[in-house]
């Protein structure tokens, strides 16, 4: 298998970290050569953050730079617009329709950029949907980061991964039902 | 055999376990800081501490490897400069066991102020340099270090840079390798670098590095990867990971794990079976410049530009011309700039100095960095771990002797403080300084994640310890009024300021609250909000720069999810708009 690579991009806090480290768990069991590189530093001061995930019969590199990515996830979506140029002309995106004003939009010193998503789905292959009114539907905003992982699942074939088994082994107990709950309904929304 | 995902550092750690080290000693700092937090799930098996600074922890380190114990070091790039010292009479005594100094460069500079290739510290101090380039090698290269720094008696700089420190890839484990203590007899003539002992030790490193070089000639970190003749790589750390996406599948390679002293023997050979021969480095090119003075015929930096950090798609389209293909979206995002956290305890001080028409306010390495940062602008300058007081002092002398009217403030935190503050305050001191030194005293080494310092009161085992308070420190020196203030009170602040500017004697200041961040601690959470009926919309509560602060059509607003209740936007509120409610919702 040739190498395929993902960037997960969102603002610090949004749980992309943890998302990445579900899906390198699948890969693992299904037997890949996994990379992985995060970001780290500063992302908890409000940043912009990405982790990249490589994966195939062997990695070289844990790092791509642009147009090489197969898949974008994007927690929020102008940090999809942020990081669309990673993307390969022919890759997919998969966005929370999801809007977080930085400080200076906050301030009303700018203006949150309009038409994110339309730009976005004009030049590419997207999966889109509100990851964040589906988690606040099933009781608890934090599992937006794997109803996200669920959409995902359906943006690129990953090999044969039963995913509900590594949430399992991934998450908390306690948070299991809510996690199985949230990755299926991130499935059946796109 | 179980496959880990570990980070270069965890694998650093671990290597370090693997390789039987029993004492550890290091200041943080990024990219390095985790090797050292994951020390302690081995503390059955070996000592770790933070050291005040990366000087006194190679000193520690140094001791350690003579006294006949495996150790480790380890800093970020332009902490090797604070070790520097150390590090260059190290290596004309020569060691006892052994003894690895981390060093993890910062190419792009993600978090740090320079992207200083420290390599050349291993050439420059004459010791052996080592450059894993994944987390397998990280743990497998860690042991070949003790093996190198023992059978050639020199310290070896272990060299790693963001990509490998902070990327993760698979690792087996293997048991750990107890390593022999070697008893300690005094041995003055080593260890003493009185210059007739340091006029005999240097020829004795000039054949120790011959030997070694012979070593890596047939060493099993330095691989030959033989596949066609036509194109030869000679690489070494993250850059052979890129070089592999980039040349195609015939290429052969000369991966070197070894890179100080070079195999020129081993690079020869390799060179004279490749029609072409390229060296790939990231930033300088240092293999390259001694295989062109060697004569040795290749092609790097004229292609493979020093600036920033690689990745596989900049160098195909360096060494290529392939340019990649990407899409260009008409949509503009908006740049999200790190600020300080909601409720952090320096944005009262720093909205003080805001209001301050002639104050200069000499900066430092911190979280307090971002003062820097609208609408704050509260910082001038930043240099290095502890320039906050002694630029400043410079900077106060040349207004006395230039004839300008400002006022000095020289600005370090807590850890900052013992790191290298201290000298600092000594020469303001001793020296006459028309200054107010300021120590930012959050508790706890904030911008590297938090690991404890000498005042904190923990140790790295997560033991107890004597917190050192720095008002005695102060004291002791001479500052005879050091004034103690809550930076969130605002008033208080400000009259802080005031009272040290007035005072006829030796003043500094302690601003001193916890940061919020810190779990051991029980923080007094509230939510302030905003009432829209007496909000004038005159925005003087977007001043203090809180990213809870924000403005809703033409009145303030406060988001509940980010707000801790700090009261600063409410105590500038001219109108009494905003208020806390105790308890978070």
């Amino acid at each position: 298998m040739s190498t395929k690579s993902a960037i997960l991009v969102g603002v610090g806090g949004q749980g992309a970290i943890l998302t990445a480290k579900v899906l390198v768990n699948g890969l693992m069991k299904a037997g890949c050569d996994v990379k992985m590189s995060e970001v780290h530093g500063m992302s908890q001061r409000g940043g912009s953050v990405s982790t990249q995930v490589h994966w195939g019969d062997k990695v070289y590199s844990p790092v791509i730079g642009p147009g090489a990515a197969d898949l974008l996830v994007a927690f929020e979506k102008m940090e999809a617009v942020r990081y669309a140029q990673f993307l390969k002309p022919d890759g997919v995106a998969v966005i929370n329709d999801y809007e977080l004003p930085s400080a200076t939009i906050a301030a009303g010193l700018e203006e949150y950029p309009a038409g994110c998503l339309e730009a976005m789905e004009a030049n590419f292959r997207c999966l889109t949907l509100n990851a964040a009114q589906i988690a606040a539907e099933l009781g608890n905003p934090k599992c937006m980061n794997i109803v996200l992982f669920g959409a995902m699942t359906k943006a690129l074939h990953f090999g044969d991964i039963d995913w509900e088994d590594v949430i399992r082994e991934t998450v908390p107990a306690k948070f299991l039902e809510l996690n199985l709950a949230a990755f299926r309904a991130g499935r059946d929304a796109v | 055999m179980e496959k880990h995902l570990l980070s270069g550092n965890e694998a650093i750690a671990r290597g370090a376990y693997e390789a039987g080290v029993k004492v550890c000693s290091a200041y943080p700092g990024t990219p390095s800081t985790e090797i050292f937090e994951n020390l302690p799930q081995y503390k059955d098996a070996l000592y770790c501490e933070w050291a005040p600074n990366e000087k006194v922890a190679t000193e520690v380190a140094y001791g350690a490897a003579i006294g006949g114990a495996r150790s480790l070091t380890a800093m970020k790039h332009v902490g090797l400069n604070v070790a520097a010292d150390p590090l260059f009479t190290a290596a004309y005594n020569g060691v006892n066991s052994g003894f690895v100094i981390v060093t993890a460069d910062d190419p792009s500079m993600h978090s740090s102020q320079n992207e200083q290739d420290n390599r050349r510290y291993a050439r420059f101090a004459k010791v052996a340099l080592i450059e894993p380039s994944d987390s397998q090698e990280c743990i497998d290269f860690m042991k070949e270090a003790y093996r190198i720094s023992e059978r050639f008696d020199m310290p070896v700089i272990f060299r790693t840079t963001t990509n490998i420190s902070h990327s993760k890839s698979l690792v087996t484990f293997s048991e750990r390798e107890e390593a022999e203590p070697i008893p300690y007899t005094r041995n003055t003539r080593k260890f003493n670098c009185a210059p007739a002992n340091a006029y005999r030790n240097h020829p004795k490193v000039e054949q120790n590095l011959k030997a070694l070089e012979e070593y890596g000639c047939t060493c099993p970190i330095n691989k030959l990867e033989l596949r066609g003749g036509k194109l030869g790589v000679i690489t070494a750390g993250i850059a052979y990971q890129y070089a592999k996406d980039v040349f195609p599948e015939d290429t052969s390679f000369l991966k070197l794990g070894l890179t100080n002293p070079l195999p020129m023997k081993l690079i020869r050979d390799f060179a004279s079976k490749v029609e072409k021969l390229y060296v790939i480095e990231e930033l300088e090119g240092l293999m390259e410049e001694q295989l062109k003075a060697a004569g040795i015929d290749c092609v790097g930096k004229e292609l493979v530009s020093n600036l920033y950090e690689l990745n596989p798609q900049r160098l195909r389209e360096m060494l290529f011309g392939v340019k990649p293909e990407t899409k260009a979206l008409p949509v503009k995002p908006v740049s999200r700039p790190p600020t300080l956290c909601p409720g952090c305890p320096h944005r009262g001080f720093f909205y003080t100095m805001s209001k301050g028409k002639d104050f200069v306010i000499a900066g430092d390495i911190g979280c307090y960095t971002l003062g820097a940062n609208p609408p704050l602008n509260a910082l001038d300058t930043c240099i290095c771990m502890g320039a906050g007081f002694s630029a400043g002092m410079g900077m106060s002398k040349a207004f006395d002797v230039t004839g300008q009217k400002k006022k000095v403030f020289g600005v370090v935190g807590d850890s900052t403080f013992f790191h290298s503050g201290m000298t600092g305050a000594a020469e303001i001191l001793y020296n006459k300084g028309n200054i107010i030194p300021v120590v930012l005293d959050n508790h706890i080494t904030g911008m590297t994640g938090h690991q404890d310092n000498p005042g904190s009161g923990y140790t790295l085992q997560g033991e107890m310890a004597a917190a050192i308070k720095i008002e005695d420190v102060l004291r002791a020196f001479g500052y005879q009024n050091v004034i103690i203030v809550d930076p969130q009170d605002l008033k208080a602040m400000q009259k802080a300021v005031d009272d040290a500017l007035a005072s006829e004697v030796p003043a500094a200041i302690i601003a001193r609250r916890p940061c919020l961040l810190i779990k051991r601690i029980k923080h007094d959470i509230g939510q302030c909000v905003v009432d829209t009926d007496k909000c004038i919309g005159c925005r003087m509560c977007l001043k203090v720069g809180c990213p809870a602060v924000m403005v809703k059509g033409k009145k303030s607003s406060i988001d509940p999810t980010q707000c801790v209740g700090c009261t600063l936007c409410a105590q500038v509120c001219p109108v009494g708009a905003i208020s806390r409610k105790e308890s978070k919702a």
